[in-house]
């Protein structure tokens, strides 16, 4: 080697974790608090077993969508109707309530759909494994391998959850669908219609914005112009992708108040305000 | 409208040095690498800093402003308080040289191991692409080759050791943009995992944080560089196909 | 004693910019073991800050384009004071360089039929810049710089070393070109900044590549990198340098806030219903109509504001005047007390479009960001502050067109540093094109040097010994004067002087003024810096006490040859010799050293320009040379212009070449905007 060009150096020693001085906490910790009280009432929720369906007007809550218990197929409401939220079968026996959601098949896709998705990876590595805290704040720990080896190799599994979440979002438009339910067993319309609704459109915005999707429908192709209803698709998945964050954050929201909404009407707290029939 | 600023500059070399207070008069208008100039040019003749263009274009003044990574021609002062303390040190991911200048070999180093762009047998004047085609590679090509994305990525900020195995968001982009490149012959994905450390990445997106040229360095480029090596490596369907020849595996290019 | 390293190439490219690693790249493809020197690191050249676009008439946008339009429009811009052969070279070669670049990896933007996409741009008669967005410099400089490292990998893949055959020498300085005792270039002496040591890279051929002078100047569009060295290094090494009058000077620079100031604000603002106001309010520029232009610009704001909109019936506004009138009206303004707070005049666009600040945004998008990002300006709200800045050098080192072989044996030049391909002034997108085609010229021209050399030069002791003391100087002198000031003030001297519009007076002053400057540049100390061993790692205070040697011979180049040629042409604005002259175009004005070795300075001489191939000439119409030959150079000879009385005939040479200058401000010579 030359001697004219530099010997070798170290880094400069700053002992500092950072000389951010903005509030770079705040991020990780709203979205750890945010998550975690997620989790715990959706934790409460799944394994709830009751206010999950109101049948005088065919509110299912996405919690229980699928709803495979026993118990979905006869459910008895506030006004003593009695209805089946089963549509695709009960093939979990009562007594399995309290130990398994009732639904059981979807529940599952959906946490993992969320969980490998390149959004929530972001704001979990932040904000629960400190891999970063915030950018150029040192992390905690000593070694560091990245998703390359079990089980975070698994998060490159993320395409299959998200045709499951397609599959379910399906499902969550037929229950919307069928939300559009009367009073006198015909066409109605209430708040809780809206209510699951949007969560629906929410959910589909949120599911389509994948960035698995956007690959999927066009991103993986390398001569656009030889394709161009996939360019187009590609477009169109590109645009909500710029907010695929915000809206993996609002359908944690919607979710939410979808269930809690049900839960409510179907726990007799209030009555459902209609607005048609 | 000038007033006196406070600031920390790191002074000190291989590795050694301490953050020194000054301070020094601020104009209207000014930025950052203004002031380390007025430093050098009243204060401290011998602070040494690296710059070039003083217009965002070339990516030679890098460094960190309270702690974040910034270019200092693109740091207005007036995005702080008169009475704030700015506080300038250098980049941390990489050896310092003197003060503010750090050694950015690593850079050039990784750059020459991802095989070069292959236009195959394609003749001068001969090459057709459309505008829609050449869309997202143009955007990578828009590095101005700061090295701010490759400094504040925890993956080498925070562990030297992986420097070896990892390229680092910028280099990790340059595959993405060669295997966009509508022109391109090779297959850079098996490499892209195995030999330059796409896997390490964990999509935090610091690297789209600090890009000066607002490149969607994460979106744009690593997430579906992670995408097509999961086509490549990972991908059940693909391998079961590929197993029962159903699915042809192409020709993997090796590092350079 | 000092420790000094050696390499030894075969070539030696000094500049990392399109023309040096152009140049480095056919060396390397000759067999030749090459090195690029560069101040900056490995893709920062000054080449990244080019916008426009490359011109190259490849037809893809207009079928008509083919390089003999190009030619053409090439030696208008360059008001026929051009190389002829450089400009023919130029635009026969332009589109072979181009269409390489694309193998290269570089992605310019398409056309619909996915060719490479070609925009107009002043000057130039069909769409024939190829481009990316506005940042075409930045793509060259990295395609250029990607087919270095796919040379490397060559290189790696057969001897296991990336650096075998093709070196890139980041952050290094070169302060002097050796020469052997027979007067062949032998290598370059020079330090690496980081570390501060000295180098001696033995090589037979050495090729310049430096880029500008700029940074002679206190506005201007430069990097702190365009000191000019390669126009220095040349002199010192007894080349010679061209026609270093010609510097092109943008009207509407930044003047502030002051970390930008110098960078260009493009034409296209007052194209786009800009006007200039002087401190007081006043749209200053209907005051400065010459007479020569009063029948096509309009006298009233109302008459020009009606213009944008309707160009058929109405003048056009005094805003769109030629640059240099601009630019002397923007001077006259500052220098009688009406100027803006920092030295420049209004420009405003503010309630000046229909649509508000929302059309401002639309159709002026790269200036709204730049101010806004750069400036923290809204130039939706407020007026920018613009005076002239210098742009780009015309002169440069003479060279042998076809190889770019300088007068020393062993020394080759390309690209800005090189003179005679742009004449008194410049196209746009000329300039990206030129170091391609001339880069590649120049690294074949010094392979095919080497080639022939029976024996290669060996590096004399003495040389490098009083190289050596040359570049530990500033350290020895004790009490020696500050470079900073120093450089503010030759800065300042260039700027005022010998800036955008030039007098006799005025540029003597300024030559004295050098003079003084000499002696100063010739006392500058540093002391060593805290840390590292010899106290010269990354000292920029010593950098530059280097770089002014440099900067002062460049300018007395400029300062002299500017008093020297008394005529308007191009990039030379004399106010007391407004008009073209024939008998002027004939001339080159030609610098080289002269006197005590170690402190020489800078000597002009006359030397005649080599009459245009015949078959070039024809491609002009007559009336048109009329314009800028004198009757005895037209083809067919005097007949029948012979009737005039010679000082007539100036006269009438000298409104034409006003002429010329109107046609020309339409077509806006635009630098790289």
């Amino acid at each position: 080697m030359s001697t004219v060009e530099a010997p070798a150096k170290s880094r400069a020693q700053i002992k500092e974790r950072t000389l951010r001085k903005d509030n770079w906490r705040l991020y990780p910790l709203t979205t750890f608090v945010i998550f975690t009280a997620w989790v715990v009432y959706a934790t409460v929720r799944a394994f709830w077993g009751s206010a999950f369906y109101v049948p005088e007007y065919h509110y299912l809550t996405p919690f229980y969508s699928p709803c495979l218990n026993d118990i979905c197929g006869n459910v008895v409401g506030q006004t003593g109707q009695e209805g089946s939220a089963a549509e695709f079968g009960t093939f979990l026996p009562e007594s399995t309530r309290g130990w398994i959601p009732f639904a059981a098949i979807s529940l599952p896709f959906l946490l993992l759909f969320r969980l490998t998705c390149y959004y929530y990876r972001k704001a979990y590595y932040r904000s629960f494994w400190a891999s970063p805290s915030a950018c150029a704040v040192r992390e905690p720990h000593g070694k560091y391998t990245g998703e390359r080896r079990f089980p975070l190799i698994g998060q490159n599994l993320h395409r299959y959850f998200w045709v499951a979440a397609v599959l379910i979002s399906l499902i969550n438009t037929y229950d919307a669908i069928r939300a559009f339910h009367g009073k006198d067993g015909g066409f109605g319309i209430g708040l809780g219609t809206l209510v699951l609704v949007a969560n629906v459109v929410l959910l589909w915005l949120y599911t389509l914005s994948c960035h698995s999707c956007r690959h999927i429908v066009g991103g993986r192709l390398k001569n656009f112009s030889k394709h161009p209803f996939r360019y187009r698709m590609w477009g169109w998945v590109s645009a909500i992708n710029q907010r695929h964050g915000m809206y993996a954050l609002i359908t944690l929201g919607s979710l939410v108040v979808a269930d809690a909404y049900v839960a409510l009407v179907a726990g007799g707290a209030f009555s459902d305000p209609r607005i048609f029939n | 409208m000038s007033y006196e600023a406070k600031f920390k500059v790191w002074r000190g070399d291989d590795g050694d040095g301490e953050l020194t207070d000054y301070t020094v008069e601020v104009n209207e208008g000014e930025v950052v690498l203004d002031i380390i100039h007025r430093l050098q040019a009243t204060q401290a003749p011998d602070l040494a800093v690296r710059w070039n263009c003083k217009a965002g274009k070339c990516g030679s003044c890098s460094a960190e402003v309270n702690g974040m990574p910034r270019l200092l021609c693109m740091t207005r002062m007036s995005t702080f308080e008169p009475d704030e303390t700015v506080t300038v040190t250098p980049v941390r991911t990489f050896p310092v040289i003197r003060d503010l200048v750090t050694d950015v070999s690593y850079n050039y180093q990784k750059a020459r191991e991802i095989p070069s762009f292959d236009p195959g047998d394609a003749k001068p004047g001969e090459l057709r692409m459309q505008q829609v085609d050449v869309e997202r590679s143009q955007e990578f090509r828009k590095c101005i080759e700061c090295f701010l994305c490759q400094n504040v990525c925890h993956v080498i900020r925070d562990h030297d050791e992986n420097k070896e195995e990892y390229a680092g968001p910028r280099f990790l982009m340059r595959i993405g943009e060669l295997e966009m490149h509508p022109a391109d012959q090779a297959d850079r994905r098996n490499i892209a995992q195995d030999d330059h450390g796409l896997g390490f990445c964990n999509i935090t997106k610091c690297c789209t944080e600090v890009c000066p040229e607002h490149i969607k360095i994460t979106d744009n480029a690593l997430i579906p560089m992670k995408e097509r090596v999961v086509g490549r490596k990972y991908d059940p369907v693909v391998w079961l196909g590929s197993k029962l020849g159903i699915v042809k595996k192409g020709q993997d290019t090796p590092s350079a | 004693m000092t420790e000094i390293e050696r390499h030894s190439y075969d070539v030696v490219v000094i500049g990392a910019g399109g023309a040096g690693l152009r140049a480095a790249i056919e060396a390397r493809l000759q067999g030749k073991k090459t090195a690029i020197i560069s101040k900056s690191l490995f893709g920062k050249a000054h080449t990244v800050m080019a916008e426009g676009g490359a011109a190259a008439a490849m037809g893809n946008v207009n079928a008509n384009d083919n390089w003999m339009v190009h030619f053409r429009d090439t030696m208008r811009g360059g008001k026929f004071m051009n190389s002829w052969r450089m400009a023919e070279l130029h635009a026969k070669e332009a589109p072979e360089r181009i269409w390489e670049l694309e193998l290269w990896g570089a992605l310019f933007d398409r056309t619909k039929e996915g060719k490479i996409s070609q925009r107009n741009f002043g000057g130039h008669e069909y769409p024939r810049l190829a481009h990316v967005g506005d940042r075409t410099g930045l793509e060259l400089i990295r395609t250029a710089q990607q087919k270095i490292v796919a040379l490397q990998q060559e290189d790696h893949a057969e001897h296991g070393d990336y650096e075998a055959n093709l070196k890139v020498w980041a952050e290094t300085t070169v302060t002097r070109l050796l020469k052997d005792a027979d007067g062949k270039i032998c290598g370059v002496f020079g330090y690496v900044r980081e570390t501060g040591k000295f180098v001696v890279f033995e090589a037979p051929a050495v090729v310049l590549a430096t880029g500008g002078i700029g940074k002679a100047f206190k506005v201007t569009s430069n990097s702190w990198e365009y000191t000019g060295d390669g126009h220095a290094l040349a002199l010192l090494a007894g080349g010679t340098l061209l026609n270093m009058e010609f510097v092109q000077f943008h009207p509407t620079g930044m003047v502030w806030p002051p970390s930008v100031k110098g960078i260009l604000v493009t034409e296209s603002v007052r194209g786009d219903r800009g006007v200039l106001r002087n401190s007081e309010g006043d749209r200053f520029m209907f005051d400065y109509i010459p007479e020569v232009f009063k029948e096509q610009y309009a006298t009233s704001p109302e008459e020009g504001d009606r213009w944008y909109d309707d160009p058929d019936n109405n003048k056009r506004p005094p805003e769109l005047l030629p640059r240099d009138e601009v630019a002397r009206a923007i001077n006259s303004e500052v220098k009688a007390g009406r100027g803006s707070p920092h030295g420049g005049v209004f420009l405003t666009v503010v309630d000046r479009m229909p649509g508000g600040a929302a059309e401002i945004v639309k159709r002026l998008p790269s200036m709204y960001h730049q101010f806004k990002e750069l400036a923290d300006v809204d130039i939706t709200k407020e007026a920018m502050e613009v005076g002239p800045t210098c742009h780009y050098v015309m002169g440069g080192v003479e060279v042998d067109p076809d190889t770019g072989a300088a007068l020393v044996p062993g020394l080759f030049a390309a690209g800005e540093v090189s003179g005679g391909m742009h004449g008194s002034n410049r196209l746009g997108g000329n300039s990206l094109s030129d170091l391609l085609v001339f880069g590649r010229r120049a690294g074949l021209g010094a392979s095919e040097y080497v080639d022939g050399l029976e024996a290669r030069p060996a590096v004399p002791e003495d040389v490098v010994a009083a190289a050596t003391t040359e570049a530990l100087a500033p350290f020895e002198r004790e009490d020696g004067e500050n470079p900073y000031a120093v450089h503010a003030e030759l800065q300042q001297t260039m700027n005022t002087l010998v800036g955008i519009i030039r007098k006799e007076g005025e540029l003597e002053e300024a030559i004295a003024a050098l003079g003084k400057l000499r002696e100063r540049v010739a006392n500058v100390g540093v002391d060593p810096v805290a840390v590292g061993d010899g106290g010269r790692g990354y000292h920029p205070g010593w950098h530059l006490a280097l770089d002014l040697r440099n900067m002062l011979l460049v300018s007395e180049a400029v300062a002299k040859a500017a008093l020297e040629r008394q005529e308007s042409r191009g990039g030379h604005t004399r106010d007391d010799h407004p008009g073209m002259s024939a008998e002027w175009r004939k001339i080159n004005l030609v610098c080289s050293l002269a006197g005590d070795p170690s402190a020489p300075h800078v000597e002009l001489r006359r030397q005649p320009l080599t009459p245009m191939r015949t078959d070039l000439l024809e491609l002009f119409e007559n009336d048109e040379l009329k314009k800028y030959l004198t009757a005895e150079e037209l083809p067919g000879g005097p007949a029948g212009e012979a009737e005039t009385g010679e000082a007539e005939a100036d006269e009438a040479e000298a409104a034409a070449g006003s002429g010329a200058t109107a046609a020309g401000a339409a077509e806006n010579e635009e630098g790289d905007r």
